[in-house]
């Protein structure tokens, strides 16, 4: 395994001091090794913006490390710091386009920031706009441009200085479910054609789904969970980590009907196997389904279902072995409810 | 009254109305490029060391701050009476054209400067994190998305400027600067030539109306933002202030 392009060690960052102190962020440690698409997913309020902006140094961290390729960035004077932002490149929920400017004229500035010759920069700034897919718009203004374009704009911007790391802050939240899904698919693309590490801020699960690889679950300023997307997802250890995957929240506490309760736990089977169906056909019992959240990530399932076992002690030790025998699958008793 | 219309009156007095109306323009132009040149930099600084400023200074953001609201309370008559000796020493005599320039800037300086800071304050925060995050250093900030981005809003204020030194310069007749405010006062007042107290107060309305109408175009002009969400700012805002100017376009 290569060594992290961006290792964070002990960061925390305090907002105030005295009494009216806000600790932000406590203690994170976390690896983004190089070429991946990393996830960091919390609620609102769990730091996740503070902890992205502590990447470029838009944020000076109160205490900690953040080695980005190599370099440690709180060690560097300011203009070493906006020379290492030309590869720790931002793109932003708001897009934060210069609205004065034409498309192709905010592709340019940072370009104009590091002195690129004009020329040379503007062949640049097209070229990013047909890889982005806006090449036509090339001369427009943002504000003639839809929230999808303008975010496939700033994409454009943020490759404009070839940066090593792209970092996304909420960058699909402000769009539409489709456009949302266009915009994920392009920084997917990009990351397997350029080669760019890509961090990923959000609260919504479902784009860790689409494009992550890893993610950190971030709780309260805290990292709750890491580790691969695929495991977070089948095997949330954490309060944080199962209010994220359920947020519609299957709890045993909802359910007081059934005897005995257990807790199946898909871990990558084929999505569709149909297992309450067969043990229906292969055992002859029926099982009551209590609750499911099940997700399907690459055609793998992921998720969980609660099962209200059949009264006869004799039927549920059945289903609960066959439960047991089938691949990709766990199953364990839940504590019944009175 | 009503020699306004006769031959005799503009005999007497055209050439004296022409003359005075240049002077009044000339201190207007003269003035508004002094006071822009301090109060545009001023503007700019009380931004930038604001305290989620890009380049963040308490003392020197509360100092600038306290200075320009000094500068500001003082009436514009009062000030110019008061800095005569300093009038003096910078261009050499009290009165005339010349005399009346330095208090106008000196009064408008602290006005502009206020007015450049509620206009690059309008400018969105997240554009300006933007280049931060891009590595723009803040003289890059200030001249490449400050400036340009606040260039609609700026235009527009600086019609405010230009109008407010106008009616200055008119006070400033009062003590002997020359110019419109001057004709006023002396034949329309002191010798009670009504025609003359009318012809330079449809004059004043005019060159409001005049001054008005070409920056508000050219802030429509350069302004960019096209679409109808961009027009919620201070710039619509000014627009709703101004009833003299008719908001017929967009």
């Amino acid at each position: 395994m290569s060594d992290p392009i961006i290792q964070i060690r002990h960061l925390t960052k305090t907002f105030g001091a005295g009494e009216g102190a806000v600790t932000a962020l406590e203690d994170i440690n976390l690896d983004v090794l190089p070429g991946e698409i990393f996830g960091i997913i919390g609620l609102s309020g769990a730091g996740k913006s503070t902890l992205v902006r502590c990447l470029n140094l838009l944020e000076r961290p109160t205490s900690g490390s953040v080695l980005v390729d190599g370099r440690e960035m709180t060690a560097l004077s300011e203009k070493e710091l906006r020379q290492a932002r030309r590869s720790i490149t931002m793109i932003f929920q708001s897009f934060n386009l210069l609205m004065q400017r034409t498309c192709l004229s905010n592709v340019c500035f940072p370009m104009e920031i590091s002195r690129v010759p004009k020329a040379k920069a503007k062949a640049r700034a097209l070229e990013l706009l047909e890889l982005v897919g806006l090449k036509e718009k090339a001369d427009a203004y943002p504000a003639q441009l839809s929230g999808g374009q303008k975010q496939r704009v700033a994409i454009a911007r943020a490759l404009a200085t070839d940066p090593k790391v792209l970092l996304c802050d909420e960058a699909t939240s402000a769009l539409d479910p489709t456009t949302t899904a266009s915009i994920l698919a392009l920084l997917k693309e990009l990351n397997q054609k350029l080669g760019v590490t890509v961090v990923v801020i959000t609260h919504q699960m479902s784009v860790i789904e689409e494009i992550c690889h890893r993610v950190a679950i971030l709780d309260g300023g805290t990292v709750a969970e890491q580790g691969a997307v695929e495991d977070i997802f089948s095997h949330p250890s954490t309060d944080a980590a199962r209010r994220l995957v359920y947020p519609g929240g299957v709890t045993s506490a909802q359910l007081a009907t059934s005897n005995r309760v257990i807790r199946v736990a898909f871990d990558g089977g084929t999505a569709y196997h149909p297992l309450i169906a067969s043990l229906a056909i292969d055992c002859g019992v029926k099982v009551n389904i209590l609750g499911a959240d099940t997700r399907n990530i690459d055609g793998k399932a992921f998720g969980t279902m609660l099962l209200g076992l059949p009264e006869d002690p004799n039927e549920a030790a059945k289903a609960l072995s066959y439960i047991r025998s089938q691949p990709h699958v766990t199953a364990e008793e839940v504590e019944s409810h009175a | 009254m009503l020699e306004l219309f006769t031959a005799a009156f503009w005999d007497q007095y055209g050439a004296l109305i022409w003359k005075e109306t240049l002077n009044t323009l000339t201190m207007v132009g003269v003035s508004t490029v002094f006071a822009y040149l301090l109060g545009l930099p001023l503007g700019v600084l009380l931004v930038i060391t604001q305290e989620h400023g890009i380049r963040p200074h308490k003392l020197v953001n509360q100092v600038l701050g306290w200075i320009i609201n000094v500068g500001r309370s003082l009436p514009f008559i009062i000030l110019m009476i008061s800095i005569m000796p300093f009038t003096k020493l910078i261009v050499g005599t009290k009165i005339g054209v010349k005399g009346a320039i330095v208090p106008l800037v000196v009064s408008a300086a602290p006005f502009i400067a206020r007015m450049v800071e509620t206009s690059l304050t309008e400018v969105d925060a997240g554009v300006v994190e933007a280049a931060q995050s891009m590595g723009a250093s803040p003289l890059q900030i200030v001249w490449k998305v400050y400036l340009p981005e606040a260039m609609p809003s700026l235009v527009l204020g600086g019609s405010i400027s230009v109008i407010t030194i106008l009616a200055y310069t008119a006070i400033a007749g009062a003590v002997g600067a020359g110019g419109l405010g001057d004709l006023a006062i002396r034949y329309g007042y002191n010798r009670r030539v009504d025609s003359m107290l009318l012809v330079t107060v449809v004059l004043l309305i005019v060159l409001v109306q005049v001054i008005q109408s070409i920056f508000s175009r050219v802030s429509n002009r350069i302004d960019t933002r096209v679409s109808g969400d961009a027009r919620k700012g201070v710039i619509a805002q000014l627009r709703k202030l101004m009833p003299i100017y008719p908001n017929k376009f967009r």
